[in-house]
């Protein structure tokens, strides 16, 4: 067998694009599950890396959640979680955020830390308010390091959004779980194909959101050096 | 515990084939890393091609890469251990280059002036003092590959992953907890080793604040996931840090 024979035959099969089972189905099921963690992470880890970094406390707090998120399996956690709670909907969604976290805390905390303390000086110096200095200095300045951070979430919460099938879950790890377990090698490939265009699709989009968002003068700045 | 006990010549069976798949690809990644980084710092135009590369290797899934690979390698370590080894050059890689381009001026100047040609100065002068970075990148790479290193459960070769699908299989939480702890802790052992071996390599950073390691560990992202993707990340902070980082000058930090 050869992966990209079978990949690109199972693709192209019109059977696959429709019904409860075809792909558009599972990947808005995927975008579900991957944007919800998300959001969930978002809310909780861009306002603390903010408030951290503004008032330069806690990178001890930090360095240890950025460590021991790196060193948690997540498959591990979505099991324990599944068999703790009886199955309920906290089974991928308590991981997915878990592993959303850390990189948004990590580089949002340390995008405001590095602002350099003269350009927030100058700002108080002006009569700017600390809300103002966080709202118009430090957040633009940070800025790519935040969507960098953002950016590494999505992509580890795309990719392992697929485990989710291994509870029973819809998205595409289905293909997977289901392939696998039925020997039908051309489903595993061709599902493991999407993730891998999602993942890069993904990747994409935030350098490009980036490009775009990111203030202009900034830009400037980082070319210069 | 006692169900741990009773187990213990399997959990120690689990526990070798789990740091062999973990370590072998970490080990693969830093031989081919090192001349490569020193290739990008010396002929510069081969820096942004294989930056590219690197950041698509991050963003491949690596239980998508394991299924791919079913294909070639059928189900062998190899399977596994490729994908892991693509994951540790996309993060071992750009802080090769970060840690040789940290080098301040002054050094590299002093190196010229005392005679040194252009790989001696590189080997002898700017690889030691990039040992902080490098080790950085190495301990997001090695706790990375051993965390990951269980999503492979799901294609049947994942060293201590097989306590996960077992436990869930048997509805029996005792097992899952066991894989989890003995996944951290064997993290957290190797992390450690290598700030030992970062000490004992660097011997005249005793006493100051670890250059780059400190904020560099900090900004480094997490990973963990299948993605895998941890790490470009100590290299992207540093420049997306609109200079800050390194661009600014290399001094500070």
């Amino acid at each position: 067998m050869s992966y990209f024979s079978d990949a690109w035959q199972w693709l192209i099969s019109s059977q696959n694009w429709h019904g409860s089972n075809g792909i558009p189905e599972r990947l808005l099921q995927h975008l579900e599950f991957t944007g919800l963690a998300l959001i969930i992470a978002l809310v909780i880890a861009i306002p603390a890396g903010l408030a951290m970094g503004h008032l330069r406390r806690g990178g001890f707090v930090v360095v240890t959640i950025a460590n021991f998120g790196r060193a948690l399996p997540t498959l591990g956690l979505v099991v324990l979680v599944f068999v703790l709670t009886a199955g309920s909907a906290a089974s991928w969604l308590v991981p997915l955020a878990a592993l959303a976290i850390p990189p948004m805390l990590v580089n949002t905390y340390e995008g405001v830390l590095q602002v350099d303390r003269e350009l927030t000086d100058a700002a108080r110096g002006m009569g700017m308010t600390e809300w103002q200095i966080l709202r118009k200095v430090e957040i633009p300045v940070a800025l790519p390091l935040i969507l960098l951070g953002i950016r590494t979430s999505a992509i580890q919460v795309v990719a392992t959004a697929t485990i989710a099938a291994y509870i029973g879950l819809g998205g595409l790890g289905r293909y997977i779980i289901d392939g696998l377990a039925r020997n039908e090698y051309n489903v595993v490939a061709g599902g493991a194909a999407v993730i891998v265009l999602l993942a890069l699709a993904v990747q994409g989009l935030f350098m490009l959101l980036a490009i775009v968002i990111v203030p202009v003068g900034l830009r400037r700045q980082a070319q210069a050096s | 515990m006692s169900w741990a006990w009773q187990n213990r010549d399997q959990i120690g069976h689990l526990l070798l084939s789990h740091l062999y798949l973990a370590l072998v690809p970490v080990v693969f990644g830093i031989v081919v890393a090192i001349p490569v980084g020193i290739m990008c710092v010396r002929w510069r135009w081969t820096w942004p091609p294989i930056l590219s590369l690197t950041s698509i290797f991050y963003a491949l899934p690596s239980l998508a890469l394991y299924l791919v690979l079913i294909a070639y390698t059928g189900l062998t370590d190899w399977t596994v251990i490729i994908p892991l080894t693509l994951f540790s050059l996309s993060v071992l890689i750009p802080n090769v280059v970060d840690g040789l381009r940290s080098v301040p001026q002054p050094v590299q100047q002093a190196a010229v002036a005392m005679g040194f040609g252009r790989l001696r100065q590189t080997i002898q002068v700017e690889l030691p003092l990039a040992v902080p970075i490098i080790i950085a990148g190495l301990r997001v790479a090695t706790v990375s590959s051993i965390s990951l290193v269980s999503v492979g459960q799901l294609i049947g070769i994942g060293g201590l992953g097989y306590f996960f699908t077992d436990g869930e299989q048997r509805d029996f939480s005792t097992e899952i907890y066991v894989g989890l702890v003995l996944i951290i802790l064997l993290a957290l052992f190797f992390d450690g080793l290598l700030v030992l071996a970062r000490r004992w390599l660097t011997p005249w950073e005793a006493g100051r604040a670890p250059r780059g390691e400190r904020r560099r560990a900090v900004t480094v992202t997490l990973g963990g996931s299948e993605a895998g993707l941890t790490g470009a990340h100590a290299h992207h902070a540093g420049h997306a840090g609109g200079g800050g980082g390194h661009g600014g000058g290399g001094g500070h930090g």
